[in-house]
């Protein structure tokens, strides 16, 4: 293959990604906008103020820098409306219709219509140095006798899926719970599970993942970041989990332009989880790029 | 001076609609309503209710006297011209959340509490149309919307010493003088920021107003205190988890039962310290008798973890405490579901009555408990007399008085990745937080309850940090007749008299008066009058949103009867309207969107007091 054909066939790439990408803006941008409250070309996005390293309102989250991404693909400009992200969040924002988009839900979450999944990720352990730093298992027998830490939501019948597969395994007395909706006055309050494993009160946290990778790498002592095995403790408790952007149903235009966002940006998606260290047990990906529009 | 309430000329169209109404509707027949209209109740000899009071007119506290039985002696209105009754006043309270509370009426004004942001509205009952007189702004942290549980509720303010007291969502409890509508005292009780909220109503007693928390799913440690009436200085506070010197358990304790005896039980009862964050708010309803000067309440579920986490009794959840108001300190305690496995929060009214049982008379109190049983106890020592099934109850198959535990029945058991059906009652409860009224005339309870059963699902996604909370998926769904029941029932034969079926969960107070008329209201916005001795509508009224407040009756200047309630659809059942939730989503509002979701067509959101008087 000779240099100037080799040139050539790069130009013709280069072309046919402007091609597709001023297609994708054709698609995405001012042309096809969606029924909005306000004229103004906005993206509004529900996000808690305080809770790294998902969003805060500093902006300093990984969900904000996705938001940020997400704008600039859409030529809209980011507004939040601000809300802790705890019962009736939903209801009292994308719902209220005070906002559109949520950066982080479960895939196929049932209070929102979902985009394709852009991440995976998993529980994990977190653990200082020591002999407790390799613990991988949740049938590891260790579990049975050191401070082990869980979060906890406390809704009837409904807890974290650690919580739920530690009693299911008769691991009770050296369990200690920490509210995931903590002291709202402290910065990110889901973070004290972390600071609990730094400062020695528990041995071990089983946090979700993004959580754990973040704040491990910014406690005062090294830290480890090991995903929960097995993924799966139960058929309906699983420790891995997709995550999708969420809109409310219907919005089925906001919808299709988010997936074409995260289809061709997947990249740029990529480096930012990877800056947060979020750990990635992502699937293979055919399926879901196969599906995309 | 003549008194000339406004609105009477819209009241000939309505009651011409409303007598329609009755007559093309027939209550529903139901073989115990047969049995009653064939027969005829003895009138109770003397007044059974404890210490009864004499009766002025007004209405001072939610629950009307001490022991809590919402009865009005004014007898104007009766069986024989209810029908008549109309519409005098109507008045927006400019807040459409649901509306919980009672009017409060003393010194020829009314009070109401209004939900988030809590306002204190005061009506001048001296001028034509009861106007607005003075309106108090508590202007509590917005934020607080965001912990609050279910809706943004609050059941009302209480009248003491020339001042209304009543606590804010943001866990303020406020005085305000009664007369210019300024504050006189603010204590902060609690911190919304730790997922703790106030939604009960105050009781005083000895110049102290008791208040306690809501907010057992967010991790709170529940607790109820006493404050000053005079400073707002807190006098006591006891905790409901923890060793006994926090839960003010001392040498004086005396449980009746040896399930609920021992030393520090509520750390004992729990593995590890898990009763630090272990519930047992206090957000329902507070009765006193002076003579044993005790009060009697009930604390809520325990919360934040699951069942299978948690093994033991997890002391003091769901549980009765009688205490000595001036110092706190638990005279007994009778924990009615040990380990509660479905919600069942114990914080449901109790009424006091003297009563004979087993041809002794008793001092008994009377507490229709969300677990489905109509408990009978003596409120001296905390003996249960008599605890007999008012609902469809499968969750347990019985309650033994001679040892006070309740036999729960393992198959509606929900556990993590196992589906269980038909589980009754639900979450909510046989009964929720709407309290019943007792007529010393008829002898007879007015239990307005839920007909609620409930599937529960593992579901795949529980919590996930930084995404929107999915909760177990929980079904509920309406028993047979609809999901409400509203009934009577007589506590000395410990039977249901009759019962009139809701469509939807009989979420309002219930109010009878001297007139031997009943009152209550649905959450398909009718406010209905009902015999007191045979359940048959005499009238009612379509107000513009559901019914979920507490009626009261009370006598104007003017010397007539008025009966005056709030309207407004929300808490935890009207969510589904007053939250706006989804109605395909079967899961919000914890489950109950599902029974709920016809409401939207049936009510809209609201948030007005209604007064009806005879022309």
């Amino acid at each position: 293959m000779s240099s100037r054909f080799r040139r050539a066939t790069a130009r013709a790439i280069a072309r046919a990604i402007a091609l597709t990408v001023g297609v994708m803006t054709g698609v995405t941008g001012i042309g096809c906008s969606r029924p909005a409250p306000t004229p103004v070309a906005t993206l509004r996005v529900c996000a808690d103020p305080n809770n790294l390293p998902f969003s805060n309102a500093r902006g300093e989250g990984f969900e904000n820098q996705i938001a940020e991404l997400v704008g600039r693909e859409l030529h809209e400009r980011v507004e939040y409306t601000w809300w802790a992200q705890r019962r009736g969040f939903v209801r009292n924002t994308l719902k209220a219709g005070t906002c559109d988009l949520i950066v982080g839900v479960p895939n196929h979450y049932q209070l929102t219509a979902t985009t394709q999944p852009y991440y995976r990720s998993t529980y994990v352990f977190v653990t200082r140095d020591g002999p407790n730093a390799d613990i991988q298992s949740l049938d590891d027998p260790r579990l049975r006798t050191i401070k082990i830490g869980v979060q906890l939501i406390g809704d009837d019948f409904a807890n974290t899926p650690p919580a739920h597969a530690l009693s299911q395994r008769g691991i009770i007395q050296n369990v200690r719970g920490y509210t995931v909706y903590g002291d709202y006055r402290q910065p990110n309050p889901p973070a004290r599970i972390v600071d609990a494993v730094a400062k020695g009160d528990i041995d071990v946290a089983i946090v979700w993942g993004p959580l754990g990778g973040y704040f491990a790498t910014r406690e005062a002592v090294p830290l480890h970041v090991t995903p929960v095995s097995p993924q799966q403790a139960l058929p309906a408790l699983p420790f891995t989990f997709d995550i999708s952007m969420g809109v409310r149903r219907g919005d089925s235009l906001l919808q299709k332009r988010l997936n074409a966002i995260l289809a061709a940006r997947r990249p740029a998606v990529d480096s930012i989880l990877r800056t947060y260290g979020v750990p990635r047990v992502d699937l293979p990906r055919t399926v879901s790029m196969a599906r995309l529009p | 001076m003549s008194f000339r309430p406004s609105l009477t000329h819209r009241a000939p169209i309505a009651l011409f609609l409303v007598v329609l109404g009755c007559k093309e509707r027939v209550i529903e027949k139901h073989p115990s309503l047969e049995a009653a209209r064939t027969t005829v109740l003895p009138t109770p000899a003397g007044d059974m209710r404890a210490n009864p009071e004499p009766d002025d007119g007004q209405w001072i506290r939610p629950a009307k006297d001490y022991s809590s039985s919402r009865y009005s002696a004014l007898d104007q209105i009766t069986t024989s011209n209810v029908a008549g009754l109309k519409l005098v006043m109507t008045s927006s309270t400019g807040i459409f959340r649901g509306q919980e509370a009672a009017p409060i009426v003393v010194n020829n004004t009314m009070y109401v509490v209004t939900p988030f942001p809590n306002n204190l509205i005061a009506y001048d009952l001296t001028k034509p149309g009861f106007p607005i007189k003075w309106t108090f702004k508590p202007a509590p942290e917005t934020a607080a919307q965001g912990v609050a549980c279910c809706d943004v509720v609050n059941r009302g303010a209480v009248y003491v010493d020339g001042e209304l007291v009543y606590n804010t969502l943001d866990n303020h409890t406020i005085a305000v003088d009664a007369q210019t509508g300024l504050k006189r005292w603010d204590t902060k009780m609690g911190d919304i920021n730790l997922g703790e909220t106030m939604t009960m109503a105050p009781l005083a007693v000895n110049h102290k107003v008791i208040v306690g928390n809501s907010g057992g799913e967010m991790g709170v440690r529940g607790w109820i205190a006493a404050l000053d009436v005079a400073s707002g200085a807190v006098v006591w506070k006891a905790y409901h988890t923890g060793p006994d010197a926090d839960v003010l358990i001392g040498p004086g304790f005396k449980p009746f039962y040896s399930k609920d005896r021992g030393v520090d039980l509520g750390v004992k009862s729990w593995p590890g310290d898990l009763w630090k964050i272990g519930g047992a708010t206090t957000w329902g309803w507070i009765s006193y008798d002076p003579k044993l000067n005790l009060i009697y309440y009930g604390t809520a579920n325990p919360g934040p973890w699951n069942p299978e986490q948690r093994p033991g009794d997890n002391k003091w959840t769901s549980t009765l405490f009688a205490r000595n108001p001036d110092d706190g300190h638990a005279v007994w305690a009778y924990q009615m579901t040990p380990h509660d496995l479905h919600d069942y929060d114990g914080v449901n009214e109790n009424i006091l009555l003297d009563i004979t049982v087993n041809g002794h008379p008793r001092q008994v109190l009377v507490h229709p408990d969300r677990n489905g049983y109509m408990y009978v106890l003596d409120r001296a020592t905390g003996e249960v007399l008599s605890a007999d099934p008012f609902a469809t109850i499968n969750s347990s198959t019985g309650m033994n008085v001679t040892t006070g535990e309740l036999t729960t029945n393992p198959a509606k058991e929900p556990k993590v990745g196992k589906v269980v059906r038909n589980i009754c009652p639900a979450s909510p409860g046989a009964k929720d937080w709407q309290p019943s009224a007792f007529s010393p005339r008829t002898g007879l309870m007015y239990v307005p309850h839920n007909n609620l059963c409930m599937d529960v699902e593992a579901t795949d996604a529980n919590y996930i940090a930084g995404t929107p909370y999915v909760g177990m998926n929980v079904k509920m769904f309406a028993g047979q007749g609809g999901g409400g029941i509203f009934s009577a029932w007589d506590p000395v034969a410990r039977k249901e008299v009759w019962r009139i079926d809701e469509r939807f969960p009989a979420w309002s107070g219930a109010l009878v008066t001297g007139g031997d008329v009943v009152f209550y209201g649905t959450m398909d916005g009718w406010f209905k009058a009902v015999d007191a001795r045979t359940g048959k509508l005499l009238w009612r009224y379509q107000t513009t949103s559901g019914i979920i407040g507490q009626p009261v009756s009370f006598r104007a200047p003017d010397g007539k009867q008025y009966i005056a309630v709030l309207s407004g659809v929300g808490g935890w059942a009207g969510a589904t309207v007053a939250g706006q939730l989804d109605t395909r989503d079967s899961s919000a509002a914890l489950g109950f969107n599902n029974a709920m979701h016809e409401l939207p067509k049936y009510s809209q959101p609201g948030g007005s007091l209604y007064v009806f008087a005879l022309p």
